[in-house]
């Protein structure tokens, strides 16, 4: 059984009979760590390259939903239906001049967009594309996620203070005080889950999905969850900072919340963390909520090709989760700060409270 | 602890001040303390401009006030005109002039709402009240060949007659937009978000508003049941059949729907007229000069002399414009430029409430009060 991405490579390079003689030229050299070095950061340059493509993809996406919801076309003059526009978009933006404000904090202000970016792609790490493909299944995977998604409104602090203008303060005071009050509800909704696997990690939480009930109903967390599932939907949609609660931005009230005052590629790098983290987060409730990669054709799928229909899998209901968000955002109005928060706090947290109880009493009981 | 006041400018450069408005806000954390609207950044002395132009040259000028409704400019001040100098009007004139105005009322609730919405965050209401406003404006182009500023009422009548084909486009227009309407009411209407944001904010008392001289569906909003069209009525108005919209909770929702229930009562009188619309083909008072028009054998035009001078005197003459009421006061000193032209523009006096509105309410708040009171800009500040 191939646990990972690691021994994936390892396992193909086997089959392709290179693996062998490389060992064997790293141990006459006596760094074999090398080679699993190089094999790393293999698997580290595909999950960036492909996290990177996707959200250019997401970016032109978006624009289709958008266009298709408002009877539009969207961008279709570069490349086929537009599909070059995010290049296109890439290239203007580096073609842009790097403002400083005079008044910024110079340091505080470079810095922030590297610290939005980085953590929207670290996410990915503990994160199962599909069977063995994951960077690496941490024991504590969920929480290195959560942990990992909480260090973005510190930067967005920063980049608000850093920014010396009183919309990107406001902006940056908003969204962390919305980030603040929904990353507990949605880490309540995902002890629910946790309880039934009694484990952390995204492959056991994949793997207790996999199977069915009555040989129809797939053993999702969706079916035992559905309250569960709506908070950590909301609170994720809270979490990309999406209408209705794009605080973060709040384009019509902020003029840009905390990056009004970004050109070029800082911008960019905002806006890049902006759909890595809806790809990441989609990801996330698929891998909690609707059976990450499993489905219940893939036993009658031959062996070899399990990793690629698995991953198809997951894609595909990862799209299905973004295209939600994406409908959302074209449907309904922006809350006022205020009720957000009542809805957090007033709410969401005492419902996720809740349904621990039940979850818990349930489990106890052996109705599970 | 110790908290500062924080003195927010938003605008004239900001996208949701629909143009050059400027708020001086005082704010106390994300609470408004204070707010002062700044104007004067689109001031083009269009009163002035009056008083050194002829009556006819001034017409194109009225419509750059509320450029988003053109042909309710072009009326009122030409119904000044014509009751300044008592010149009567062919009956399908008036016709042609109360179908172009209620279309025009179509239009700019559609972009009253649309922006409204946009600005609450939901982008797609105005991309639809846009693609259904392009259908009217193709109309309006084929009409008198402008889309925004059409220059085509004139004292006497309307600048020509309606071309072939203008009546089953109207027909048209008219079927899809019934069902558009009921569209957007379904998308927006009893979205559990929108009425969070909308009720209960920018709440004006029917008393308040009418001391702050509101008009118009923003009046009606706060259950003034007052319109010109009926309390005032003039062209042929008092033949047609509508209701006159009105809510009675004064709060930003109610100003919401006032609208779509007024884009719906303009429909309805859109159907009245064309089916009753006069065949004789007279559109302009024949008394200053007739033509006969090429390509449709019946048809006489009649054109208005250039130069025109009426008597001396004064007349306020008003009208019900989607926004509110609009009025010209002319002083005619019986040159051929007026002596004075001071305009009553609805967007002006709207404004002057929102202070009062929006105090004690947030940022987004001020947004959405703002959006329902439906100001232009050049209608502001002139």
């Amino acid at each position: 059984m191939i646990a990972n991405a690691y021994e994936l490579i390892v396992y193909i390079l086997t089959l392709l009979q290179v693996y062998e003689p490389l060992l064997n030229v790293f141990q006459l050299l006596g760094i074999e760590y090398v080679l699993k070095i190089i094999i790393v950061f293999v698997e580290i340059g595909v999950l960036f390259v492909f996290v990177l493509l996707t959200v250019m993809f997401l970016t032109w996406m978006e624009r289709k939903v958008v266009a298709m919801v408002q009877s539009r076309y969207g961008p279709m003059v570069t490349g086929p239906r537009g599909l070059l526009q995010p290049v296109m978009d890439g290239i203007k933006l580096i073609g842009k001049e790097d403002i400083v404000p005079a008044k910024a904090d110079r340091w505080v202000f470079t810095l922030a967009p590297f610290i939005v970016f980085i953590p929207a792609l670290l996410v990915f790490i503990p994160l199962p594309f599909g069977q063995s493909l994951i960077i690496s299944d941490l024991r504590v995977g969920l929480l290195y996620i959560i942990a990992i998604s909480a260090i973005s409104p510190i930067a967005i602090l920063l980049a608000g203070w850093a920014s010396n203008n009183k919309y990107s303060l406001m902006g940056a005071m908003r969204a962390v005080a919305q980030d603040i009050s929904y990353t507990i509800p949605l880490a309540l909704a995902a002890i629910a889950v946790v309880m039934f696997t009694g484990s952390l990690s995204t492959v056991d939480i994949v793997n207790a999905q996999n199977g069915t009930w009555f040989g129809v109903i797939p053993k999702w967390f969706i079916f035992l969850q559905p309250l569960g599932f709506i908070l950590f939907l909301i609170a994720s949609i809270a979490e990309m900072g999406r209408i209705p609660f794009d605080f973060q931005e709040s384009e019509s009230e902020l003029v840009a919340g905390f990056f009004t005052e970004y050109s070029g590629m800082k911008f960019a790098m905002f806006f890049l963390a902006e759909y890595a983290h809806l790809f990441s987060v989609s990801a996330i409730i698929v891998t909690l909520f609707l059976g990450g990669w499993a489905l219940p054709i893939l036993p009658f799928v031959p062996a070899a090709l399990v990793p690629l229909v698995s991953l198809g899998i997951f894609l595909v209901k990862t799209y299905a989760v973004i295209f939600f968000a994406m409908w959302l955002r074209d449907t309904v109005p922006r809350v006022r700060i205020d009720q957000l928060l009542n809805i957090g706090w007033k709410i969401m947290i005492p419902l996720a409270l809740l349904n621990l109880l039940v979850t818990g009493f349930l489990i106890t009981a052996g109705v599970f | 602890m110790e908290t500062d006041e924080l003195i927010i400018n938003m605008g004239p450069v900001h996208p949701s001040t629909h143009g050059v408005l400027r708020f001086r806000l005082r704010m106390d954390g994300e609470i408004i303390k204070e707010c002062t609207p700044v104007l004067g950044y689109l001031h083009r002395g269009t009163e002035k401009l009056g008083e050194m132009k002829t009556y006819m040259q001034f017409i194109p000028y009225t419509d750059r006030l509320d450029y988003v409704s053109a042909f309710p400019n072009n009326y009122a001040f030409v119904k000044a005109v014509e009751e300044l100098a008592g010149i009567e009007v062919p009956l399908r004139a008036e016709y042609i002039r109360v179908i172009t105005m209620e279309l025009n009322r179509i239009v700019n609730h559609l972009v009253s709402i649309g922006s409204l919405l946009m600005d609450l965050g939901a982008a797609t209401m105005i991309m639809w009240g846009f693609r259904e406003r392009e259908n009217a404006l193709q109309l309006f182009e084929k009409l008198c060949g402008a889309r925004m500023t059409f220059n085509y009422i004139k004292p006497g009548g309307v600048r020509e007659d309606i071309p072939e084909g203008f009546i089953p486009q109207l027909n048209e227009f008219l079927k899809d937009m019934e069902k558009r309407i009921e569209d957007y009411e379904q998308l927006i209407n009893s979205n559990e978000i929108f009425m969070m944001r909308m009720k209960n904010i920018g709440v004006i008392g029917a008393e308040e508003a009418v001391n702050y001289g509101m008009t118009g569906p923003t009046l009606r909003g706060s259950g003034v049941n007052y319109d010109l069209r009926r309390y005032e009525p003039y062209s042929i108005y008092p033949d047609l059949d509508f209701k006159v919209c009105s809510r009675p909770e004064g709060d930003s929702y109610a100003r919401y729907i006032v609208r779509i229930d007024e884009m719906k009562e303009s429909l309805h009188i859109l159907r009245q007229v064309v089916d009753t619309m006069p065949e004789a083909r007279i559109v302009s008072n024949a008394k200053y000069g007739t033509a006969p028009m090429t390509g449709t054998p019946s048809a006489v035009s009649t054109y208005f002399p250039r130069i025109f001078t009426p008597p001396a005197g004064e007349i306020y003459s008003r009208i019900e414009a989607p926004k509110g009421e609009l009025g010209f006061y002319i002083v005619s000193d019986g040159t051929t430029k007026p002596y004075r032209v001071k305009i009553r523009s609805p967007s002006f006096c709207n404004l002057t409430a929102i202070p009062k509105m929006v105090q004690g309410l947030k940022i987004p708040d001020l947004i959405a009060a703002f959006g329902t009171i439906d100001v232009v800009l050049g209608d502001v500040d002139r």
